[in-house]
């Protein structure tokens, strides 16, 4: 993992604002991805560059199921997302295409937008503004999803 | 120590006696519902993974409903994705134009009690209402289920609502639901499940439990219980034998904690722009004009619904510039309301009926908004840019409360 600069947005962020309906009817992640967060802060997509963070704060990517979600971030080169708390969907989703979704109780408030941030997986920390943060760590199921690439990496390596 | 209803129904469903909230196990999967939306993806991934048989096609059920009819020309391939996914892999179990996923699984009798189902819509979690485990799920997973059947599940600690008393005459459940998840947030039950008990719950209708089941995915929820009863049996065509009399929850299970209600507390409420869980009482919005009324979805499209909204509407005229549409949540729920006379009384007073769908509640069909305008919805979610431009004002109420507004031209409380 290396530094990459922050964008935070609020809490119980929903996945409508990620990516609207509208544009799930587009036949790739990349046509939508230059959409993402189009409600919020139409910008985003020219402004992230791969490496950086999304923040959020309680319940980050509550709604609607739509994976397409996570996938336009990761599509973006969002390194991580970090978040107070995450809603299970959006968790579980973004672990399954690969998108680390990291659980940092203090960060959130202590960054701004623009703040630059350096995430380390291994030791479950976060370091912005010369602060290090304590992450929650992954349960080891979900690890070993994360470090395989997502899902049907996994699977493939089963060989189901 | 015994088990809440989600502990029982994954133990049954893993063979084991008993299982504890946290343990990670693997299910296996009585159905999946996957939608038009979500179809192309699923099939991406499904053949990525390299698998080459669905594991049980007659446990699938494709439902074309947030897309139909079609308003863009893509939504056709998304038509033609499924067809030929469904006919190449035996997927019988097709619905192109009957109505909405989480309407058509339990009415059309895919979802028995004691049931674990998944669907590729957050609302999945509607299934709670007969009494089985079911939520939603991203496209990948959905596309992994389909090959091997089974999925990881982290099993959710339980929270109780329990509910007793008469109902005032102008509340539905529409009213509670939104209350309870104001009272928990909207993250107060995520990864958790609901388990709704007490003699109003059990009173209510199955169509009144799954406006409630339906709506649990807004406090975070997992899924969201009632106990069947015989109301449940005759309403899913099956009998309470074996296994589903044992399916409420134990009187020493160990929930999270209750929620305790006197029904006769709840009043008329609505959801204010633009969270699920910024609710407040109708008679405190009063005189707020409006611009639109819709009354359906898988929240409220139901016949018990339309029949709500007929009965206020009975005689009267919708307000001169407001848009009243109304949108029954299945093709039988439209042949029901018509025959009943409930549609006729809704179109006499200048509704709009469209076709069985998800229309309207998801921003795509019949009644996109713009800046400024604000609407009174029945449906589930009032997120920005949910139901046209972001600058769209939504306020969710149950269907009596709507079609108040609709005559009013404003938000008002029904008598």
């Amino acid at each position: 993992m290396s530094v990459g600069k922050i964008f935070k947005f609020h809490n119980d962020l929903d996945t409508d604002q990620i990516i609207a309906s509208q544009y799930l009817l587009l036949p790739t992640i990349d046509e939508m991805k230059v959409h993402a967060f189009e409600s919020l802060d139409p910008e985003f997509p020219v402004k992230v560059k791969p490496g950086d963070f999304v923040v959020g704060g309680e319940n980050f990517g509550c709604g609607s199921s739509r994976e397409q979600a996570p996938g336009v971030l990761k599509a973006l080169g969002v390194q991580a997302v970090v978040a107070k708390s995450f809603a299970r969907i959006f968790y579980r989703n973004a672990i399954n295409i690969g998108l680390p979704v990291i659980v940092c109780r203090q960060l959130p408030d202590a960054v701004e937008t623009g703040d630059e941030m350096d995430l380390s997986l291994t030791d479950g920390t976060a370091t912005a503004g010369g602060e290090t943060f304590s992450c929650t760590k992954l349960p080891p199921y979900m690890k070993k999803i994360l470090s395989q690439g997502g899902l049907i990496a996994s699977l493939n390596r089963e060989e189901v | 120590m015994g088990q809440t209803i989600v502990e029982k129904i994954i133990s049954r469903n893993i063979g084991a006696e008993k299982v504890e909230p946290g343990q990670i196990v693997t299910v296996k999967v009585d159905r999946v519902m996957l939608d038009d939306i979500m179809i192309p993806f699923i099939v991406d991934k499904f053949h990525e993974m390299g698998f080459c048989r669905v594991w049980d096609p007659d446990r699938v059920v494709l439902i074309y409903d947030h897309l139909v009819p079609s308003s863009q020309l893509d939504d056709i391939r998304h038509y033609k994705v499924g067809d030929e996914f469904a006919a190449k892999y035996g997927i019988e179990h097709v619905h192109r134009s009957d109505g909405i996923c989480h309407q058509l699984m339990t009415e059309a009798g895919y979802v028995k009690p004691g049931d674990v189902v998944f669907g590729t819509d957050s609302h999945t979690t509607t299934y709670g209402c007969v009494g089985a485990f079911s939520t939603g799920i991203g496209y990948t997973e959905m596309a992994a289920i389909l090959g091997t059947g089974t999925l990881w599940v982290k099993v959710p600690e339980t929270i109780r609502i329990h509910i007793s008393g008469t109902l005032p005459a102008n509340v539905m459940s529409k009213d509670m639901i939104l209350r309870i998840i104001g009272d928990l947030g909207a993250d107060g039950a995520t990864y958790r499940a609901l388990e709704f008990t007490g003699d109003t719950v059990e009173r209510m209708s199955v169509s009144s439990r799954m406006t409630m089941a339906n709506m649990a995915i807004e406090a975070g929820a997992k899924c969201a219980l009632f106990a069947p009863d015989e109301k449940t049996a005759q309403y899913c065509g099956v009998s309470l034998d074996g296994f589903q009399p044992g399916l409420a929850g134990d009187r020493d299970a160990a929930y999270l904690k209750t929620l305790t209600y006197r029904a006769e507390d709840f009043v008329p409420v609505m959801a204010c722009p633009s969270q699920v869980d910024k609710i407040r009482e109708v008679k405190d919005l009063a005189g707020l004009p409006i611009d639109q009324v819709f009354i359906g979805s898988c929240t409220n499209g139901r016949l018990e619904d339309l029949q709500a909204a007929a009965k206020v509407l009975e005689g009267k005229q919708v307000a001169p510039f407001v848009k009243l549409i109304v949108t029954p949540a299945s093709r039988k729920v439209y042949e029901e309301a018509s025959a009943c006379g409930a549609i006729g009384t809704l179109v006499k007073a200048g509704a709009m009926v469209t076709h069985p769908g998800c229309g309207l509640c998801c921003g795509r069909t019949g009644g996109i908004l713009w800046d400024g305008e604000r609407v009174v919805a029945t449906n589930n979610r009032n997120f920005l840019g949910r139901m046209g431009t972001s600058k769209v004002e939504i306020y969710l109420a149950s269907p009596a409360v709507a079609a108040a507004c609709a005559a009013a031209g404003a938000i008002v409380c029904p008598l």
